[in-house]
């Protein structure tokens, strides 16, 4: 992981520069939240929601006498409504989100990271509570959130082939964000979802892929391994492969959206080499979506 | 081999041809090798099955391809020789015998190369060897064939054939020894060589090399009904059209072409052509070349004989209505019209055509002015030819003192015989004394005089007397002026006086004092006795050299002696006539050398021994890298882009940037300098960032900003865009051929201008020291090139735009020549520098290298050194100031000369 040590040694030199990635999640949210707003509900909270008549019921302490003043009748001065929601990301740290098929392109890590942490801007800045999903972060709100999350995030360091979605600590009725290839064992990810379900969280499955992985170019004899090589896989003519491949892969993402269906979460695939602003906004409504 | 001329030097290699069916099992049986993949998508592949079809075998013609590649590198190890040399290699010296004439000029480097290579490949053999040129024998020595391949080079060809004196001698030498032996034939016949060979055959082995072509050689130049007539003669019948030049001075006194014309063989030996020249022009003629053909056969030089006198007549004014066979000169113009230009008028308009002849008759007044003018010409070589006549005799011309004009002084009055008032019988002629000009002409016996003039018994009269009657009076006088001569007939050039005009006896003497013309029409007579100074010869090669230092020649020599050491074809001078030897004489006939069956005759378009192992090799490489890719491909290991990369690489071999032919679009939108492109590559670059320095240092320090440099094909490129050319002299160059000639000229006339460098100004000055300053002749020989002088201290470019003195470059020398300043240049009072050329000079030559004390990289850094520290940087400046000099000099013309009207203008303007 490249960003890594960048991160760390710019921290440690400077301590007041964001970390890159944490700078381009800025940058990346700064071009989704300009006309997105609160909860467009009138309540408890800081910001001015309306102006309403005053209704039977309410006491004089509400009564906006600075408005009231200027007209006949009297009015009641209202907030918008702020609650804060606990989210819980997921973002698969396995050897296997190391991938990318061209160079020039970035692993699938970097690309799932860069969205976690662009949705939790977005989210803490709208007030809610974001954390990681497991005991090493519970959701707290406030810019310090976002500091202390892209240093989780960086410092996730686990080896295994493929990731299993972390579903234990989950705060009942709160929301979670899980990004990952899926490539692994798919009843892991079931089981998961299903605890989640249970607790009543509902969220995002974000499944992120090499345009490779999708594709499946290759020709010739080759032999596939997994990026710890823990899996192997010989073919003596690998342009066969092609067809039984896109048919899996294709049997997988549609397992995943029916299992989202079920639990009521939802389901997007995203691929690197794809807009990552279209991914942040799918994102982030469907946060919204669900609320 | 195979039927091919085909040849191994290690043949056993060949065997391992035997592996290569076994090599084809081995490589069918290995698949190409797996490439590993990392790839997080392998669980879904995990469980997925081959298709049992699928090759897992090297395909066929992969296979090929490698056993061709290693076939290939078998038979190249195995050294395989195209034409090889089959010579059996004999232990014998090898004596390499040149006939070594002029014949064999024209293939004379392809003869050399091939009698080096034969040398080097005896030496390899470890032989030793001889070389003998039978024209021009020397010392027979045996020596490692090496030594001999490095001295080859002093040999040349002569301009003579061997005698048979001399294959007889060259038998001598050779006698009783034991060669094989490489006769280098020039291919002509000559008795002698039989013996020889015979000689030869019984030393070892013979081998001819003989140039296939035929000899050609020009036999005759002669003035024929006006026209003169050139005719040249082959050793076979052939049918070729070779272009003749003739050539002389032009006014400035400056070798040119004067005329065109090609020889025609059409299956014949003989090839004639005629050449109508006006007079003048004829008279310039100096050789006649055949281009094309280095021989000294191939030149034919010219003599007087060719040349047509001018011959000026001047009658006495009579104011009588003359009848025509009165008329004094009647019977003059009648025995010269034949042969001589004939110029009638006043002295005074006739003087300045400078005639050979001037014929007085029967004038006896000159003004002053024109007895001076008229001494002066004579003087300075002109025959007068007097005659005499009622005027003359009644006059006091030559009475007391000796007229310079006459040769005699004469008696008042001259005198009648025969007559009704006189004594006597009108006189005969007595026969011409032997030490007369006239000796032997039959005097005819009905010659009759019956008046003449009489000459004063002086002590130096007797030697003056050509001819007398039978009395003893004179009747032809001649006096000797400076170098020229005045001859007076005592009688009168019409047939008042004598019957002498009426004889054929007039038209004879009047040729036998070269009135006719130069040299008389009895040559041998003529020539007998006298003693003739080479004043040019020819080398073998047909170049003219200079011939003072050589013996003189006996005249009957000259004329019938075979050439050969001692008579070498060239111009002799006996006094004041010329005679031209040349190579071939008009009866001379040219035998093809007919080789007995026995002997080997070889040419030079043999194909030399080709060795096919580096093609071979060359070939297994490409193989193996199509292979490489082929296996690339095979295994997945490339993917389309890659290939399509790779195609696009062997597709796109980037072409030879060829001298393409210039646009004028190109050219005129922005002036550029230009250079002679002379198929060097080294001078060609060399150029290119010469003028791209000195483009950048104009483009600095001048308001000229020109665009890069552009090299110009002289023979396919148009010229006129270019305001300039730097034309670097470079041996390797080819002449250019007519048509550039002629566009070069173009250009020099409409304002172009030259800047030649030979680029050897530090060994050689200016003129044909170094091959170079050669080459440099040779291609200006055809161009129109004024007089030369070198630049004058006055000259315009020396203040163009910086003042300067010296022009050097990389060299610094002074001898830079332009076009001369016309000689009525006169310095104005109180002007530093005369009114000069009112144009610019078309050429500027001078050896000093100056591109490369331009030349300058693309940053601008100079690339070659330029003298010494501080002072070879000075140099280099000094040698960008007369670049800038010499760019403005030809972008504004006499712009600065004009100067010298200043004052007149400031003047005018009331200053």
């Amino acid at each position: 992981m490249s960003a890594h040590p960048q991160l760390r040694r710019r921290a440690e030199a400077a301590a007041s520069t964001l970390p890159p990635l944490l700078a381009r999640a800025n940058t990346l949210a700064n071009t989704v939240l300009l006309g997105e707003h609160g909860r467009r509900r009138a309540g408890l909270g800081d910001d001015f929601w309306q102006y309403r008549p005053v209704q039977l019921g309410d006491t004089y302490r509400m009564i906006d006498w600075r408005k009231s003043a200027k007209t006949n009748a009297q009015y009641v001065r209202q907030k918008e409504w702020q609650i804060a929601q606990s989210v819980c990301l997921w973002v698969d740290p396995s050897a296997s989100m190391d991938y990318s098929s061209n160079p020039k392109r970035p692993p699938k890590l970097d690309r799932a990271r860069l969205l976690a942490l662009a949705v939790s801007i977005l989210l803490i800045r709208a007030g809610e509570r974001v954390g990681l999903a497991g005991t090493a972060l519970p959701p707290k709100r406030g810019d310090g959130q976002i500091w202390r999350l892209s240093e989780a995030m960086l410092a996730q360091d686990q080896r295994d082939d493929y990731g299993i979605p972390e579903a234990r600590a989950m705060i009942p009725n709160s929301r979670a964000v899980f990004v990952s290839d899926f490539m692994g064992n798919f009843e892991a990810v079931e089981h998961a979802l299903y605890k989640a379900a249970d607790r009543g969280v509902r969220g995002v499955l974000l499944q992120v892929l090499d345009p490779a992985e999708e594709a499946f170019p290759f020709s010739g004899r080759a032999i596939f391994e997994s990026m710890q090589a823990q899996v192997m896989h010989e073919t003596r003519k690998a342009n066969d492969l092609h067809a039984k491949y896109k048919e899996r892969l294709q049997e997988r993402k549609t397992s995943l959206r029916r299992l989202a269906r079920v639990t009521g979460w939802q389901y997007e695939c995203h691929l690197t080499d794809a807009p990552v602003q279209t991914a942040l906004l799918w994102l982030y409504r469907a946060l919204e979506r669900g609320r | 081999m195979f039927g091919l001329p085909l040849a191994f030097t290690t043949p056993w290699i060949l065997v391992a041809l035997i592996g290569l069916p076994v090599l084809w099992l081995l490589l069918r049986a290995v698949p190409p090798a797996p490439i590993r993949r990392r790839f997080p998508g392998v669980v879904l592949l995990l469980g997925l099955e081959d298709d049992e079809s699928v090759m897992d075998r090297t395909p066929w013609w992969l296979l090929l391809l490698r056993m061709l590649l290693v076939a290939c590198a078998i038979v190249a190890m195995a050294g395989p020789v195209l034409n090889p040399d089959t010579n059996e290699s004999s232990n014998r010296p090898m004596l390499v015998l040149l006939d070594g004439s002029w014949a064999s000029a024209p293939s004379w480097r392809q003869q050399s190369e091939a009698i080096v290579a034969t040398l080097e490949e005896a030496d390899r053999q470890g032989r030793d060897a001889a070389v003998l040129q039978i024209a021009a024998p020397n010392e027979l020595e045996i020596l490692p064939a090496a030594i001999w391949a490095k001295r080859f080079v002093d040999f040349a060809p002569k301009p003579w054939r061997p005698s048979e004196a001399q294959f007889v001698e060259a038998a001598g030498t050779l006698k009783d020894q034991s060669f094989d032996t490489l006769w280098v034939s020039d291919g002509l016949q000559t008795a002698g060589r039989d013996a020889l060979l015979s000689t030869l055959r019984e030393l070892g082995d013979v081998t001819v090399l003989q140039d296939p072509a035929a000899v050609i050689g020009l036999r005759n130049l002669e003035l024929k009904d006006g026209e003169l007539v050139l005719s040249a003669h082959a050793s076979n019948a052939i049918t070729r059209a070779p272009e003749v030049q003739l050539i002389g001075k032009d006014p400035t006194g400056v070798d040119r072409v004067l005329a065109n014309g090609s020889l025609v063989f059409s299956g014949e030996q003989n090839a004639e052509t005629a050449f109508a020249l006006p007079a003048e022009l004829r008279g310039r003629v100096s050789r006649v070349e055949i281009s094309g053909i280095d021989s000294a056969g191939a030149v034919y030089l010219t003599d007087d004989s060719i040349r047509r006198r001018e011959v000026a007549l001047i009658e006495a004014d009579s104011e009588q209505e003359g009848l025509e066979l009165l008329s004094p000169s009647h019977f003059l113009k009648q025995a010269l019209i034949e042969n001589a230009d004939l110029l009638e008028g006043a002295l005074p308009d006739v003087l300045p055509a400078n005639p050979n002849v001037i014929v007085l008759s029967d004038v006896a007044v000159l003004a002053p002015a024109e007895k001076t003018a008229l001494l002066e010409w004579v003087e300075t070589g002109g025959l007068l030819l007097r005659f005499a006549g009622p005027q003359m005799a009644a006059s006091d011309l030559s009475r007391d003192v000796e007229d310079p004009l006459m040769p005699v002084r004469l008696r008042a009055g001259g005198r009648a015989v025969g007559g009704a008032m006189s004594w006597g019988e009108p006189k005969a002629i007595a026969p011409f004394h032997e030490d007369s000009p006239f000796a032997g002409l039959v005097v005819p016996e009905d010659l009759r005089v019956t008046a003449q003039v009489v000459a004063q018994p002086d002590p130096n009269l007797a030697e003056r007397v050509l001819a007398e009657l039978s009395d003893g009076t004179p009747l032809v006088t001649r006096k000797i002026v400076e170098q020229g001569q005045v001859v007076l007939f005592h009688v009168t050039a019409n047939a008042e006086w004598s019957d002498v005009p009426l004889s054929g006896l007039f038209v004879q003497m009047l040729d036998r004092l070269a009135v006719l013309s130069a040299s008389g029409s009895n040559e041998a007579a003529a020539m007998e006795g006298t003693v003739w100074q080479p004043i040019q010869v020819l080398s073998g090669q047909g170049r003219l050299l200079d011939g003072q230092n050589l013996s003189g020649v006996d005249g009957e020599a000259l004329l019938n002696a075979d050439t050969g050491l001692n008579l070498q074809p060239g111009l002799y001078r006996s006094g004041k006539s010329s005679f031209a030897r040349n190579v071939l004489r008009p009866d001379d006939v040219l035998e093809r050398v007919r080789w007995p069956d026995w002997v080997r005759v070889t040419g030079f378009e043999k194909p030399a021994a080709f060795d096919l192992k580096w093609l071979l090799l060359v070939a297994a490489m490409a193989l193996l890298a199509v292979d490489t890719l082929a296996s690339l491909v095979m295994s997945g290991r490339l993917r389309g882009t890659s290939i399509a990369a790779i195609a696009t690489f062997f597709l796109w071999i980037p072409e030879p940037s060829q001298a393409q032919s210039l646009t004028p679009s190109e050219t005129t939108d922005e002036i550029a300098l230009a250079y002679v492109l002379t198929g060097d590559t080294a001078v060609d670059d060399l150029s290119y960032s010469g003028l791209y320095g000195l483009s950048n240092v104009l483009f600095q320090r001048t308001s000229v900003e020109p665009v890069n440099p552009i090299g110009v094909d002289l023979e396919a490129d148009e010229l006129a865009f270019f305001p300039l050319l730097y034309w670097p002299i470079s041996t390797v160059q080819s002449l250019p051929s007519a048509k550039a000639i002629e566009k070069v000229n173009d250009y020099l006339r409409s304002g172009g201008m030259i800047l030649f460098d030979t680029r050897d100004a530090d060994v050689a000055r200016l003129g044909s020291s170094s091959p170079e300053g050669r080459r440099l002749q040779q291609i200006a020989g055809a161009l129109t090139v004024p007089a030369l002088e070198p630049i004058p201290a006055d000259h315009v470019l020396t203040r163009t735009f910086y003042l300067l003195q010296d022009f050097p470059g990389r060299y610094a020398s002074r001898d830079v020549w332009v076009e001369a300043a016309p000689p009525d240049a006169e310095q104005v009072e109180g002007m530093p520098f005369r009114n000069l050329n009112d144009g610019v000079t078309p050429v500027v030559i001078g050896g000093n290298d100056w591109a490369s004390a331009w030349a300058t990289d693309r940053f601008g850094v100079p690339l070659y050194q330029v003298g010494r520290g501080s002072t070879g940087e000075r140099q280099r400046e000094l040698a960008y100031r007369f670049g800038v000099n010499l760019v403005m000099h030809v972008l504004t013309g006499n712009y600065k000369s004009d100067q010298v009207h200043v004052p007149a203008l400031l003047d005018r303007l009331g200053q």
